[in-house]
């Protein structure tokens, strides 16, 4: 295989800079920010000079590796600290660090009133760093310190102004929630390393099939839990919505490029275990299409418009988990929806920003209207950004999904239909939603309720939008074109060239019913949220539209299954450890103490005591031996 | 006619360099005035220190039995013991140059005129140096001595200054006085136990040497020998503070002048338990089965009683006199396992217990009031916001003397107890592991008392040490925390030195 030197420096930059942002103090507040747009556009040049490098050479050569040193080497375990490029992770890298670029420009204005810039600047950089080194881990090892640094960078993000307790608390709950895939992840590899004795992606591959299929489909299960904790997926995904408490362009980057894709890739990279693992592999397959539908349902009722574009989020990376339950046909068409995800959630989220930049940071889509003759520039993009993602030909978004939804109908028999109806209806609810999110916000009449107009915000901001803009347009064409993506990612996750031989509906089908389920969705809106709006919420409203807004009682159901009883148990705990250990202990040292002070009365003060105490000493010595002796 | 003997002095250089540096010092007492004394005893004490230390890297490889007609064994072990008690007589001598410790004249009568004139024009008297060198010398050569005549010479050459050193504390002078009187006659007692079952091994083999003992074994009367092994012992458990020979411990720790209590708990723990090593390990090996479960039984006994009653002590010099006698105890494991690990492990154990109870006697001078050092525990409470460095370092030697994990008492006791588990004394390991625990406990409770009390007195601080206190203190932390961190750089070497030459 192949080796570079160039992997290190992938990840080292950003680190370092980081590393230098935070410890360099106030000193680096004028330039901090600089500093680390550059660091990950240098990322970002490596990465460009590494594909171009991997695609000039022969398909079997492409992948390169970097050992960097030896960690762990104990027993049986040998592992190294080594990084690999593959056609997989250039795919991620490329998508990192050129859209953490972008929204690293866009934050420099963004943040530029925030007294704490250099801060922000410096989690992002780790941020990026984490996730590069999550995707370019060799082996599972590796792959989990990125793993735990993602989580690390999301807390603190999300956290960033920390000075609101609610913030606060939703800088924990994502933590928390992602807690609980890491778990899973450690699990995983646990089990992995006692079926295989090797935690490595190759080792692993080449003996995936001399396991048992339990083992299979345990570690397959106890990934698919990690990648629910990252990647906010049924039942771990409370935690999104309100991990936009940070910053807006934390939330560009947490849903965009990194983050919430690491659950994703993760399944990608494992795909010879759940390609061994039919029960694990089904079990993906409901936990995307839960979740697609969840979040579509969540993303109806949401007045927030980050909120509403988490939900829509949770609900496309749905698409993409459901996309990689389908087997080895499914990896590529999950990463290509995830690249054009990456475009054009980017950007609208990014134009969310712009908004509430103009809107002095109300959040609230029913007090906006009417903003799209005062803001050309962010309503256009935005614009873009939307036709994509509800997959109107052709914008990005129509490529990848129709590719899914085709898979999905192809998987044969009644779960076929039923996915494929899933992600239909998955299609009709994005366009009802985001539709609705365009015409209360850009179009209608004013509501903000105040006489300052709003102002398009600078160029600083709008430039990243714009250059997303154009991955939101081409981007799904471009890697669909002669099968580009398919071909490029099929020796990493489709070695055998594995075709469906059976088509359930020919793909010019497919591609109708899905444009017919867009234009549902879309008149639905358009019927419902033209002419004038007012400013407050409806209140009377069906019990499905309270359910929605209240996030379908994800909180509640967790505060009733998990946090009640655990608190139960750990207060039962508690007290078993206060009264049974702590009065073990507290006796022990009582009787120590007791035992001291009586014995310290032999300590006289007096010498003839002490003498007395020698002598008795040596005779019992004597008569000790002498007994033992005869 | 007496024919003289044959020396062979590079061997024994590093002894007689340290006595040669003792005369002088006792010459420049006598004959130079008081300004510029202090100094050029310091000179004197550490020149000599180096250059015996510098003799000893020199024969670092030599083995000999016939250094000083059969009298002396010069061998790996031995060599190791005595560069320990040099290095640690280094760093003791800086903290015993702060002679703000000691009483001016030692013949004034306490809290007569004399005294405080003695005082008043700086009239320091400084054969602490002298007696501090003799000390050492004998120390030294009660590691390597090879016949019971020697060892015996070589306990008294050690012991005769200790007793002296232990009465010259300048504050609580009666206190101090009685030590040394209380130090000197069970010193004497346990003297003459010792040369009385030395009587009793040379009727027993006909001979003093240790291995001439050793070759005798097992021909005659065993009651004559183990009578003898029984009170040679005793006069050695005496000097190691073992239960139950151990009353004088917290008398003279206490009442002796702290830097003095610092040298006598590491290097009299060096010397004293260097020649129980070589003792058990080459004169009495023949007759283990008889001596094992004796030396079991007050390694057990010792360790428990040491642990417990340091519990209910108040004042902090008595506290670490009890934690000795329980290191004492965990020691004697090493004695008990009787195997190459066993020596290993107890030569790295006191090359870190030395250091770590240097240091932590150092940090106690620190700690005083107007009146002077303040030993009891109840004033140090809330003492790690007045002075969080010297707080911490104290900490982390008590965590040290605990055996928490990242510190080298952890290392110790767990070499000296996988020692003594390969040799098959697992009761001894589960009671030295349980009085750990107990150990664990009250040194933990004094950190509580420093950091986590609230300050209810505030006429207690910590003192700018002088530099040589200070370069002293911070030398023997550095040595104590890089032991804890990377313990292998000792433990091989102590590992290479574990042999005795029989």
């Amino acid at each position: 295989m192949t080796t570079s030197s160039n992997l290190l420096w992938l990840i080292a930059l950003p680190l370092f800079s980081s590393a230098i942002l935070i410890l360099s103090g106030k000193r680096a507040n004028s330039w901090g920010h600089v500093l680390a747009t550059i660091v990950s556009a240098s990322s970002f040049t490596i990465g460009v000079v590494e594909f171009f490098a991997m695609h000039g050479r022969s398909d079997a050569n492409r992948a390169v590796t970097q050992k960097i040193f030896t960690w762990i080497s104990v027993g049986s375990l040998n592992v190294d600290a080594s990084l690999m490029l593959d056609q997989l992770s250039i795919c991620f890298v490329l998508l990192i660090t050129g859209v953490g670029t972008l929204i690293h420009v866009y934050s420099i204005s963004y943040m530029s009133h925030d007294h704490d810039r250099r801060r922000f600047f410096a989690y992002l950089n780790f941020f990026i760093a984490s996730m590069l080194l999550l995707v370019l881990g060799d082996s599972y090892l590796n792959l989990y310190v990125g793993w735990e640094g993602v989580g690390l960078a999301s807390y603190l993000l999300i956290g960033f102004w920390n000075q609101k307790p609610a913030y606060a608390t939703a800088a924990k709950k994502a933590f928390i929630a992602n807690r609980i895939g890491d778990v899973g992840l450690s699990i995983a590899i646990m089990i992995a390393f006692a079926t295989f004795g090797d935690v490595s992606f190759a080792g692993i591959k080449e003996h995936a099939d001399e396991a048992s299929s339990t083992q299979l489909t345990a570690i397959g299960l106890m990934l698919l839990l990690a990648a629910c904790g990252k990647s906010a997926q049924f039942p771990l995904q409370s935690w999104l919505g309100d991990a936009m408490a940070g910053p807006t362009p934390v939330s560009a980057l947490i849903h965009a490029a990194t983050m919430v894709t690491a659950g994703v890739y993760l399944i990608t990279r494992s795909n010879f275990i759940f390609d061994e693992a039919p029960i694990a592999q089904l079990m993906v397959l409901v936990v995307g299409g839960i979740t697609l539908l969840f979040g579509a349902v969540i993303g109806m009722a949401k007045d927030d418009i980050k909120k509403a574009l988490a939900a829509s989020t949770m609900s496309q990376i749905g698409y993409m988990i459901l996309a990689t339950g389908l087997g080895p046909i499914g990896y590529a068409f999950a990463i290509m929806h995830l690249l054009t995800h990456g475009f054009f959630k980017a950007s609208m989220f990014l134009g969310a920003g712009s908004v509430m930049h103009g809107m002095k940071d109300e959040v609230n889509m029913r007090k906006f209207g009417g903003i799209g003759k005062f803001m050309p520039f962010t309503a256009l993009t935005f614009g873009l950004g939307y036709l994509a993602i509800i997959g109107v030909p052709p914008f990005s978004g129509f490529y990848s999904k129709d590719k899914i939804i085709e898979t999905a109908f192809n998987a044969g028999g009644i779960k076929g239909i039923a996915l494929g109806m899933a992600t239909l209806l998955g299609a009709v609810i994005t366009a009802f939603y985001m539709t609705r999110v365009v015409i209360l916000t850009f179009f209608g009449n004013e509501r903000w309720g105040h006489k300052d107009e709003p102002a398009e915000s600078p160029a600083l901001m709008l430039i990243p939008i714009g250059l997303l803009s154009i991955g939101s347009i081409a981007a799904g064409f471009i890697f669909s074109k002669g099968d580009g993506l398919v071909n490029w990612l099929q020796p990493v996750v489709n070695p055998l060239k594995e075709h469906h031989a059976e088509e359930f509906l020919p793909p010019i089908i497919v591609s109708l019913m899905t444009l017919v389920a867009v234009m549902i969705g879309l008149t639905v809106a358009i019927l419902k949220y033209r002419g004038d709006q007012v400013a407050q919420a409806p209140e009377k409203v069906s019990v499905l539209v309270s359910a929605a807004r209240r996030d379908l009682f994800q909180d509640e159901f967790n505060e009733a299954v998990f946090m009640r009883p655990g608190q139960s148990l750990i207060k039962i705990l508690l007290n078993l450890d206060y009264i049974l250990i702590d009065g073990l202990v507290r006796s022990v040292a009582a009787t120590s103490l007791s035992a001291g002070v009586r014995l310290r009365t032999l300590q006289t003060g007096y010498v003839r005591s002490y003498a007395l105490m020698m002598v008795i000493g040596a005779l019992a010595l004597v008569t000790t031996i002498w007994v033992v002796t005869a | 006619m007496l024919i003289a003997p044959s020396l062979t002095y590079s061997l024994l250089a590093p002894i007689l360099i340290v006595l040669a540096g003792a005369l002088i010092g006792v010459l420049v007492e006598a004959f130079l005035g008081k300004t510029h004394r202090p100094a050029i005893q310091l000179t004197i004490s550490i020149g000599s220190l180096l250059l015996a230390l510098q003799q000893l890297w020199q024969i670092r490889d030599s083995s000999s039995l016939t250094a000083a007609v059969n009298s002396v064994t010069i061998d790996k072990a031995g060599i190791f013991l005595q560069a320990t008690i040099v290095l640690l007589s280094l760093a003791a001598v800086l903290l015993i140059a702060d002679q703000e410790n000691f009483v001016a004249q030692a013949s004034a009568i306490p809290g007569s005129i004399e005294e405080r004139s003695a005082l008043e024009q700086k009239n320091q008297q400084t054969e602490i140096f002298p007696l501090f060198l003799f000390a050492v010398a004998g120390m030294m050569l009660f590691t390597i001595a090879s016949d019971l005549i020697t060892l015996f010479v070589a306990l008294e050459v050690f012991s005769l200054p200790l007793y002296l050193l232990a009465g010259l504390s300048r504050r609580r002078r009666l206190l101090s006085q009685e030590a040394a009187l209380k130090y000197f006659l069970l010193g004497a007692y346990s003297s003459a136990f010792f040369l009385f079952g030395s009587a009793f091994l040379y009727g027993y083999s006909g001979t003093i040497s240790l291995s001439g003992i050793s070759a005798a074994a097992g021909n005659g009367n065993d009651i004559f020998l183990l009578i003898g092994i029984i009170f040679v012992s005793v006069g050695l458990l005496f000097k190691i503070s073992a239960v139950p020979f151990h009353s004088w411990t917290p008398d003279v720790y206490q009442g002796a002048p702290t830097p003095i209590t610092g040298f006598m708990a590491a290097c009299t723990k060096v010397a004293a338990f260097g020649a129980i090593l070589r003792i058990f390990y080459v004169g009495f090996a023949q007759s283990q089965t008889q001596w094992r479960p004796i030396i079991t039984v007050i390694a057990i006994i010792t360790m428990l009683f040491g642990s417990l009653v340091a519990i209910a002590q108040r004042d902090v010099k008595r506290m670490l006199a009890y934690s000795s006698i329980a290191h004492a105890g965990f020691l004697l494991s090493g004695v008990v396992a009787l195997n190459k690990d066993g020596l290993a492990a107890s030569l790295f154990y006191l090359f870190a217990y030395g250091f770590a109870t240097l240091a932590a006697f150092g940090i106690i001078t620190l700690i005083r009031d107007s009146t002077g050092e303040v030993t009891d525990l109840n004033r140090w409470v809330g003492l790690g916001r007045k002075s969080p460095l010297v707080s911490a370092a104290f900490a982390f030697l008590l965590l040290s003397f605990a055996g928490i994990p990242l510190t080298a008492g952890f290392v110790g006791k767990f070499a000296i107890f996988s020692a003594a588990y390969k040799s098959g004394n697992i009761s001894l390991v589960v009671v030295g592991v349980l009085a750990s625990a107990i150990a664990a406990f009250f040194y933990i409770r004094v950190i509580i008392m420093i950091f986590f009390t609230d300050p209810v007195n505030n006429s207690v601080s910590v003192i700018i040490p002088s530099i040589k206190s200070k370069v002293s203190i911070v030398a023997s932390m550095i040595i104590s925390i890089a032991l804890g961190i990377a313990p292998s750089l000792v433990l091989t070497t102590a590992s290479n030195f574990a042999n005795f030459v029989k």
